[in-house]
C-alpha cells in the first residue's frame, strides 16, 4: 500500500532554539527541518529567531544569514538567487516554492521550512533528486531529427510554431510541481511526474523535432503518463507560473489525435 | 533486495506498455454518457414517487425506458470498473494484492451488471 505515515526514524522531533540578539525589534521565528545522516538521529525542527531589520527581504536571505552568522551547519542548495537556476526549491509555509522568490513578508506567523516533500533527504533542506533527473534523461530532452542539419543555417521555425513552446520553455526544472503531485508521491518510481511530462510536451510540440511519434510511444503507458488525474497541485505551486497540468492534457490530446 | 542498477535503468524499467489511451478515453466517454443517463434516472424516479408495483412495471415495460435503464446499468458498471482500477493502481503496490483486487473488481462489476440486466429483462418480459 501507499504509505501515509512517516517511518519511526523519519519522525520530526523538537530541535534547538537560537535566540535573537538582545535589542532586536523586528523578530521573526523560522522553524527549519534539520537532518544529518552522519548522526543517525531523527530529523528535528530547529528554531531561529531572526531580526528582520538586519536581513534581506526573501526567505533565501534569511537562510543565508543563518548559515553565515548563526549556524554554519545548515545545509541547502542555492545559486542564482533570482529564480532562474531552480536550486533553492523547498517547502515554505506549506507550499513548494523557490526560497529566493518568496518574500518573508508573505508568510503570516512563523516561517516553516522543509525540504521538497516525499523525496529522500540527503541533508537538511537538500533532497535526493536522482530519480527525477533519471526520468528527465529517459524522455530524451533534446532535439531528435532524421533530416540532416541544413549546411548553411539553423533549422527554421515560424513565429507561430515557436509560439507553441511558450509556457513550456520557461521551466527551470526546480521540481516544485513534481514533488507536490500526489500521484508522484504514490507512484514516483513509474509515473514520470509533471515536471518531466512538461519537458516531454516541450519536445512533442516543437515543430523542428521529427521523433514526435516515438516520444508519444514512450509515454503511452498507464503509469508513465496516465497516473495524472488532473489534481492540479502542480499548476498551483509552480513558482514560474507555468501550467504542467495543461501540458499533460496536451499530450493526452495528441494521443487521441493519432488514434 | 540491494540493487546496483543505474537510476536510468530503473526508470526505463520494462518500457512503456503502449496502452492507456483506450482506458482514459473510455473513462471520459462513459462519464459523458452518465450525464444524460443520470438526469433521466433522477427525473424518472421523482416522477414515480408513490407509484405502486404495477405502475412501475408498466413504466419499465416500455422499450424506451427499458433501453435507458439497461444503458444506465451498463455504463455505470463500466465506468465504476475503470475508476476502481485506477484507485487500485494508485494505492496498492504489492503486485500480488494488486492483481487479486484488479481481478476481483473486474468479476464483481461484470457479475453485478449482468444481474441488474437480467432483473430488468425479467421484469420487462414477464412483468415481474
Ligand atoms: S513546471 Fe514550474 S514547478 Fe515544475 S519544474 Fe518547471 S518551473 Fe518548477
Ligand atoms: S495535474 Fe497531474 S501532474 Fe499535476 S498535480 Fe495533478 S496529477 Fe500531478
Ligand atoms: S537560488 Fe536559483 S532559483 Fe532560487
Amino acid at each position: 500500500m501507499a504509505e501515509f505515515a512517516l517511518p519511526a526514524n523519519s519522525r520530526v522531533q523538537q530541535g534547538k532554539t537560537h535566540k535573537a540578539p538582545a535589542g532586536a525589534k523586528n523578530v521573526r521565528v523560522f522553524k527549519i527541518y534539520r537532518y544529518d545522516p552522519d548522526t543517525g538521529a531523527n530529523p528535528r525542527l530547529d528554531t531561529y529567531e531572526i531580526d528582520l531589520d538586519d536581513c534581506g527581504p526573501m526567505v533565501l536571505d534569511a537562510l543565508i544569514k543563518i548559515k553565515n552568522e548563526i549556524d554554519s551547519t545548515l545545509t541547502f542548495r542555492r545559486s542564482c538567487r533570482e529564480g532562474i537556476c531552480g536550486s533553492c526549491a523547498m517547502n515554505i509555509d506549506g507550499t513548494n516554492t523557490l526560497a529566493c522568490l518568496k518574500p518573508i513578508e508573505d508568510v503570516k506567523e512563523d516561517v516553516k521550512i522543509y525540504p521538497l516533500p516525499h523525496m529522500p533527504v540527503v541533508k537538511d533542506l537538500v533532497p535526493d533528486l536522482t530519480v527525477p533527473y533519471a526520468q528527465l534523461a529517459s524522455i530524451k530532452p533534446y532535439m531528435q531529427t532524421q533530416t540532416p542539419p541544413p549546411p548553411d543555417r539553423e533549422r527554421l521555425q515560424s513565429p507561430e510554431e515557436r509560439a507553441k513552446l511558450d509556457g513550456l520553455w520557461e521551466c527551470i526544472l526546480c521540481f516544485c510541481c513534481q514533488t507536490s503531485c500526489p500521484s508522484y508521491w504514490w507512484n514516483g518510481d513509474r509515473y514520470l511526474g509533471p515536471a518531466i511530462l512538461l519537458q516531454a510536451a516541450r519536445w512533442i510540440h516543437d515543430s523542428r523535432d521529427e521523433n514526435t511519434g516515438e516520444r508519444l510511444d514512450a509515454l503511452e503507458d498507464p503509469f508513465r503518463l496516465y497516473r495524472c488525474h488532473t489534481i492540479m497541485n502542480c499548476t498551483k505551486t509552480c513558482p514560474k507560473g507555468l501550467n504542467p497540468a495543461k501540458a499533460i492534457g496536451s499530450i493526452k490530446e495528441k494521443m487521441i489525435e493519432r488514434r | 533486495m540491494r540493487s546496483l542498477r543505474t537510476p536510468l535503468g530503473r526508470v526505463r524499467g520494462l518500457g512503456s506498455a503502449k496502452e492507456g489511451v483506450g482506458h482514459w478515453w473510455g473513462q471520459r466517454l462513459s462519464g459523458l454518457a452518465l450525464v444524460p443517463l443520470t438526469l433521466w434516472f433522477v427525473i424518472s424516479v421523482i416522477g414515480l414517487i408513490g407509484a405502486d408495483y404495477a405502475t412501475f412495471s408498466a413504466w419499465l415495460g416500455t422499450p424506451g425506458n427499458a433501453t435507458m435503464m439497461l444503458l444506465l446499468v451498463f455504463v455505470v458498471f463500466y465506468h465504476a470498473q475503470l475508476g476502481l482500477q485506477v484507485v487500485i493502481e494508485d494505492y496498492v503496490h504489492n503486485e500480488g494484492a494488486k492483481m487479486a483486487s484488479l481481478i476481483a473488481i473486474k468479476f464483481a462489476t461484470v457479475a453485478l451488471g449482468v444481474f441488474c440486466a437480467v432483473s430488468i429483462l425479467k421484469l420487462v418480459a414477464f412483468g415481474g
